[in-house]
């Protein structure tokens, strides 16, 4: 059996989920004669610590009871200088202003000799060049499959099951919250306004949406593509964003007399990154509905490949940090 | 072909000027309907000519059961070629005995829809349309408009036809800068969708 001690850094809907797929598949882990242990969580109010191991399902329930997992008062930073582990699951929250906290514990995780695992878009997004080579230089992984398109694996499709081909140009749908919105503006032939609404009701869309509609989200998440599949040193300045907040019903009407949809779709093709509301015909592997996020890459040898899944949610993002995860388990050294 | 929803509210008709075809010099795509002899030999008769003005044949069909009530069989096909030899081709044609029945110019085989959402009447729609139209090498051929109430944006479906692939980026070119200078939010399709797809 090989034991990787694992911290999570952050505890919020994606830190829980990953702490849940970790207990859930414990059986299938050991089965592959992996074991993973947490030794440390964190939240904004504090931190357990246990470099045995921590009992999961009581950090669970403590964090549903009380809000917060914290037994302690470390933060962050603390487990990762001074808790000796493996892998440092980085899930706080994204801030595309200077990307911190994350920035900051990825640079330590590396600085102290620890893979990072992480859903958090900010600090990639901002250094995404830096950050790789601090993890190269030192030996370590950095793997990121989480930040874009949630559950749907683009970055391991590219660069494991694609490897060998050149990636011509990529097109996606990477935001659930505008698919939400232009899927049902279509299929109820409701106002912009009034959908959104419907959509913060359920939770589909933030109090503030402007991140999401204006296109933000996508743009991140495009130049992390960029980046990543295109060695492209792209920042958010380069992405030319246009938004959904104008798009009227009675075009969407238009479009589907002409069978056509209309969908948030964010470009990467000739060095030219793009996020705008683009016509899409219906029968196209990219007409996905509903908060789905989907994926078409061009390549050279494979021709198209398109992937489409759920792009969000506690569990599916999870799904992801947990194959990364693995990867590292498999592909490391210690 | 423009179409109007909402055909209570007065709209200028001037607003909208389809210009004439500008006549293009270069290759051209031309569909031919042929009558010929049922006899041996005809097809081929009817075929080398358009090579040897070095037409290049897109398409033949040749329906050798369905004959005319003059007893000839037709055969359409599709071609492209020089613009100045379409004329020698016929009467060649003719004098081998084919019979021309009927010679159609397909010059916009380009084509691309995009979305308008804004001010687009308000804007000077015919102007908006002219741009393209004046080009010579694109034009819009459909429309259709869509006006919910006189204080709200509208929204326009547009088909742009162009002779080519690069004269159609180019009018993409010219539409998404007067949608630009004229605030409107222009919407293009993929443009992934036809390679590898």
């Amino acid at each position: 059996m090989r034991t990787f001690r694992i911290s999570i850094i952050g505890f919020g809907a994606v830190g829980q989920g990953v702490a849940r797929s970790i207990l859930s598949k414990q059986e299938y882990l050991n089965k592959q004669g992996i074991d993973l242990q947490v030794v440390g969580i964190s939240d904004s109010k504090g931190c357990e610590i246990n470099e045995t191991g921590i009992d999961i399902e009581a950090a669970l329930l403590r964090k549903k009871q009380k809000g917060s997992v914290a037994v302690g008062s470390g933060n962050g930073l603390d487990i990762i200088r001074d808790v000796e582990h493996d892998i440092v699951v980085e899930v706080t929250p994204t801030n595309i202003k200077n990307g911190e906290p994350g920035l900051g514990n990825m640079r330590a995780a590396f600085g102290s000799g620890k893979h990072v695992v992480t859903s958090n878009k900010g600090p990639l997004a901002l250094h995404f060049s830096d950050l790789k080579e601090l993890a190269e230089d030192n030996g370590l992984f950095l793997r990121y499959e989480a930040t874009v398109g949630g559950a749907v694996p683009i970055f391991n499709l590219v660069h494991e099951a694609l490897a060998g081909n050149t990636v011509i140009g990529i097109e996606g749908i990477l935001n659930g919250t505008c698919n939400y919105i232009l899927t049902r503006m279509s299929d109820e032939r409701m106002p912009y306004d009034l959908v959104l609404k419907e959509a913060q009701e359920l939770g589909f869309a933030e109090t503030d949406p402007t991140y999401d509609v204006e296109g933000i989200d996508s743009a991140i998440k495009l130049v992390i593509i960029a980046n990543s599949v295109f060695s492209q040193a792209a920042t958010y300045k380069d992405v030319d964003v246009t938004g959904i907040n104008k798009i009227t019903p009675e075009a969407l009407e238009l479009a589907n007399k002409n069978d056509y949809v209309v969908k948030l779709v964010c470009e990467a093709r000739e060095g030219k990154l793009t996020v705008a509301p683009r016509l899409v015909p219906k029968r196209h592997p990219l007409a996905v509905g509903g908060t789905l996020n989907v994926a078409s890459i061009l390549t050279d040898l494979a021709g198209r490949i398109t992937i489409s899944g759920k792009g969000a949610g506690s569990i599916e993002t999870a799904s992801s940090i947990l194959s990364d995860i693995l990867y590292i388990v498999r592909n490391s050294k210690s | 072909m423009v179409h109007f929803q909402n055909q209570s509210k007065s709209l200028s008709t001037s607003l909208i000027k389809l210009i004439n075809h500008l006549c293009i010099v270069g290759d051209m795509i031309v569909s031919m309907t042929l009558e010929l002899k049922d006899i041996p030999g005809q097809l081929v008769l009817a075929l080398s000519p358009i090579s040897e003005f070095h037409g290049n044949i897109m398409s033949v069909i040749h329906q050798h059961d369905e004959k005319t009530p003059r007893g000839t069989i037709p055969v359409q096909i599709r071609f492209e070629i020089e613009h100045q030899v379409l004329d020698k081709l016929i009467e060649r044609l003719e004098k081998s005995g084919v019979k021309v029945a009927r010679v159609g110019e397909e010059r916009l085989r380009s084509t691309v829809s995009v979305i308008l959402i804004g001010h687009i009447v308000h804007s000077d729609m015919g102007d908006t349309i002219d741009k393209i139209d004046s080009t010579g090498f694109a034009e819009v051929v459909d429309m259709s408009l869509s006006m919910p109430a006189i204080d709200k944006t509208s929204s326009a479906y547009l088909v742009i036809n162009a002779v080519g692939e690069k004269e159609l980026s180019t009018a993409l070119d010219i539409m998404r800068e007067v949608a630009n200078k004229k605030d409107l939010l222009m919407i293009e399709p993929i443009h992934m969708n036809s390679v590898g797809a």
